[in-house]
């Protein structure tokens, strides 16, 4: 009985890491592999539900092609953050954790990037925009504007 | 390489140290998180190209090191032997400094550091006042080596440790150097590592795990971060000793989703460990064998709770647990497991090699050794500075700091992150180390240190902690999950203006509330920064709710910006960069913002001319009679 609940449990243990995994290929956790997961990892589909939602890592929806995010840090915070936040949320029209209605933009926010000495910053498909203010915010929209979105690798 | 053993380490390091000149130069750049933002990549590259052109590679090495820890300097270029400083380099300086510095030894003065206390420019990297008064003994390497290199290390006497208590030292013997060096956790509650692995040796059990907690979430540190990427085989080396004294045959890094780089270092540094026999079956030819598996945390900031972190580590919801049983009793899948925290880990190789005994003369009474901060928000230098405990908060902040950004007045620091609190100016002669902070009301944390000036609004302050802790809250126990809510909600009337006379009174009693009601660190630290803040800045609350005014001019719903009639030069500067369109004026003639339509943005404050500085903040009375004069114009 035991091995059993152990085999069991060192099951579970793969759960987050194929949940990255699927995360970082679709850009989101696609429905219809929760039942997969399931039947593999003999792990009830309530369990796993449970289990990509409390993360932040993981998301049911996909995102739109470029990704915006704010670092929220404390740093940040008494730098002006929220303001900058404020300009992202009035220019595109969302709010945060949003994804803008022609998929273009999703709006997001991390407690903190580890990058103080730059704040308040901003992160725009992977590419670090420091001591942002907001009558910079049009541009970073702008020049997303103009590339492919390669938002997805963030993941 | 299953052979490779400890007489086989000392050979390859003289190996390595033979073929690399000692006099031949290198030009190191800093490769941390902030120079990665300023885009030392690029850098880095262009070195490796000119000099290649320039036919140098058998003169000149180029290495991307750790984090210098400098942030604020960023991109960051060493010129060793001689250790010359360069700051804020940029692509198009990268020829002179070779045909100037490299070949003709010259110093380029622009690219120098200046005190601005002396306006001395400074030459070399240990002459800078940011890292003199340091003392750099876990950190120091970070500069020197290439992370993705395990020879760096093991030319800097890497994993001589290792080698030592595996083949000279019991594991008993082990527990009591760590025991003897005073060392305590860095991860915030300050343990004593020694002991902690004394427990877990003695628990029963013939599997049992070590884990290194580098769910580094406190927003505002980020030393953990440069540590793992700048110097990863440190605390590998840390892990494999503690697992030797243990008995562990596995162990755990659990690293922060947000951490890439970290984790790409560190997967190459146990690659790179596992090659050489440093990790696997009978470690350097003994019969002692562990190896290192990396989990990507996910997302959640209550996963770096020990207990939570395990829970997560089994691929489950990050929920928190009553203890005991301690993880060294029942851990990891109910094994006994050992949980330190990077720095913590990081520290043990040293305390090895160079003895209890020197390691305990560093630091105060009950903690020892050195504790690396991370210094930012509103200060001249924003960087990591390691110092040794005891050292007191002005040193910190205004000898290595530089004092406040932009000759602002200082009004408290904030340690510990969320479970910390605010230390006002009048405690800024307190020697730091677990134990003062803990009476000031705050903690150490991991070692977050951020600098609020006088624009600093502190009940803000403690409604975006509470913010935080109410987002990251589980859910498992009530006090936490509704009271932080609660909190929140009361913070956050408060600083919209509508605060109640008794909500101070509130505050106070929910805090008690959420302390004793909460299983774990996140529950029963929570209300600090709000309770911190009070017992410091009462004055800030009674302002806020009795006279509706924010001193530090930050509250939005408190303040109206106000073009000063008698400054404004009517320059248009403000009207163009408005977002919304809220201020009219015509050229020369001075310019009114409609306070209908100002969200309050700051941008014109941020355009106005420096020589022309019009557009002043208001709160209290003033702020309602501007608000006043703005609609009879709109009647008008």
């Amino acid at each position: 009985m035991e091995d059993n609940v152990n085999e069991f449990n060192k099951n579970q243990k793969e759960l987050i890491h194929i949940l990255h995994k699927i995360q970082i290929q679709f850009g989101y956790i696609p429905a219809q592999t929760i039942a997969q997961i399931s039947r593999q990892l003999k792990v009830s589909e309530s369990e796993i539900f449970g289990v990509l939602t409390f993360y932040k890592a993981f998301t049911l929806k996909p995102r739109g092609e470029h990704l915006i995010t704010i670092c929220m840090g404390t740093a940040c915070h008494v730098r002006g953050a929220p303001v900058i936040l404020d300009e992202f949320r009035r220019k595109l029209g969302i709010e945060s954790g949003e994804t803008t209605a022609d998929n273009l933009f999703t709006l997001e926010t991390v407690n903190c990037v580890g990058a103080c000495a730059l704040g308040p910053i901003v992160i725009a498909d992977g590419e670090y925009h420091g001591q942002m203010k907001t009558r910079g915010v049009s541009g970073v929209i702008d020049n997303l504007k103009q590339r492919k979105g390669t938002a997805q690798k963030n993941g | 390489m299953g052979e490779f053993n400890s007489s086989q380490l000392d050979r390859l390091k003289e190996e390595i140290l033979g073929s690399r000149e000692d006099q031949k130069t290198c030009i190191t750049i800093c490769g941390g998180t902030g120079c990665h933002a300023y885009g030392c990549l690029k850098v880095a590259q262009g070195f490796k190209e000119e000099i290649r052109r320039q036919k140098l590679l058998d003169k000149v090495d180029v290495r991307t090191t750790g984090c210098h820890g400098f942030c604020e300097r960023g991109p960051i270029v060493v010129i060793q032997p001689e250790g010359i400083f360069y700051q804020r380099i940029k692509l198009e300086d990268i020829q002179e400094v070779i045909s100037e510095t490299i070949e003709k030894k010259k110093i380029i003065n622009r690219l120098l550091y200046v005190d601005p206390r002396t306006g001395r420019r400074i030459v070399c990297e240990k002459d800078v006042p940011f890292y003199k008064m340091q003392k750099r003994i876990i950190f120091g390497n970070n500069g020197l080596i290439d992370p993705s290199d395990i020879q760096d290390y093991i030319a800097v006497d890497g994993y001589k440790a290792l080698s030592r208590i595996l083949f000279d030292m019991t594991a008993e013997e082990v527990i009591a150097e760590i025991k003897d060096s005073g060392l305590r956790g860095r991860g915030g509650a300050g343990f004593p590592t020694g002991e902690k692995w004394e427990i877990c040796r003695a628990a029963k059990g013939d599997v049992k795990y070590v884990i290194c907690n580098a769910d580094e979430g406190d927003p505002g540190a980020y030393m953990d971060r440069s540590l793992l990427e700048g110097n990863p085989h440190s605390v590998i080396e840390g892990m494999i000793i503690g697992a030797y004294a243990i008995g562990a045959s596995e162990g755990f890094i659990y690293v922060r989703l947000e951490y890439p780089l970290a984790v790409k270092n560190v997967t190459i540094a146990i690659e790179q460990a596992r090659k050489l026999g440093l990790l696997g079956k009978s470690i350097l030819g003994s019969e002692f064998g562990f190896d290192i598996h990396i989990f990507r945390g996910a997302g959640a900031f209550v996963s770096g709770e020990e207990t939570s972190l395990m829970a997560s580590i089994e691929g489950r919801r990050a929920f928190p647990r009553q203890r005991p049983p301690f993880p060294a009793q029942e851990g990891l899948w109910g094994k006994p497991t050992n949980i330190n925290n990077v720095e913590t880990w990081a520290n043990v190789p040293l305390i090895i090699n160079r003895g209890a005994d020197w390691y305990s003369q560093i630091g105060t009474r009950g903690s020892k050794g050195t504790k690396i901060f991370s210094l930012v928000g509103k200060i001249n230098n924003t960087g990591l500075v390691e110092v040794p405990m005891g050292m007191t908060l002005r040193e910190i902040i205004y000898g290595i700091g530089g004092g406040v950004k932009d000759n602002k007045k200082f009004k408290a620091v904030q340690t510990g992150g969320p479970s910390g609190g605010c230390i006002p100016a009048d405690k800024l002669d307190l020697p730091i180390d677990f134990e003062t902070l803990i009476q000031a009301g705050s903690m150490m944390g991991s070692g977050g240190m951020i600098v609020m000036d006088e624009e600093t609004c502190m009940v803000d302050v403690a409604r975006y902690f509470l913010n935080f802790t109410q987002e990251e809250s589980c859910g498992k126990c009530v006090p936490c999950r509704i009271g932080t809510r609660q909190l929140v909600e009361i913070l956050t009337r408060i600083t919209e203006g509508n605060g109640e006379e008794d909500d101070i009174a509130k505050l106070e009693a929910l805090a008690r509330t959420v302390k004793s009601g909460s299983l774990c660190g996140l529950g029963q630290t929570a209300p600090n920064p709000v309770l911190t803040t009070i017992r410091y800045f009462h004055d800030e609350y009674e302002a806020h709710i009795k006279k509706k005014s924010c001193p530090a001019l930050s509250c939005k719903d408190l303040i109206v910006y106000y073009i000063e009639p008698k400054k404004c030069v009517g320059c248009l500067l403000c009207l163009k960069n408005c977002p919304v369109g809220a201020i009219s004026g015509e050229r020369k003639k001075v310019h009114v913002i409609d306070q209908d339509l100002c969200i309050k943005c700051g941008a014109c404050l941020d355009v106005c001319p420096p020589k022309v500085m019009a557009v002043s903040k208001y709160t209290g009375k003033k702020k309602e009679q501007i608000i006043k004069q703005s609609v009879k114009r709109a009647r008008r």
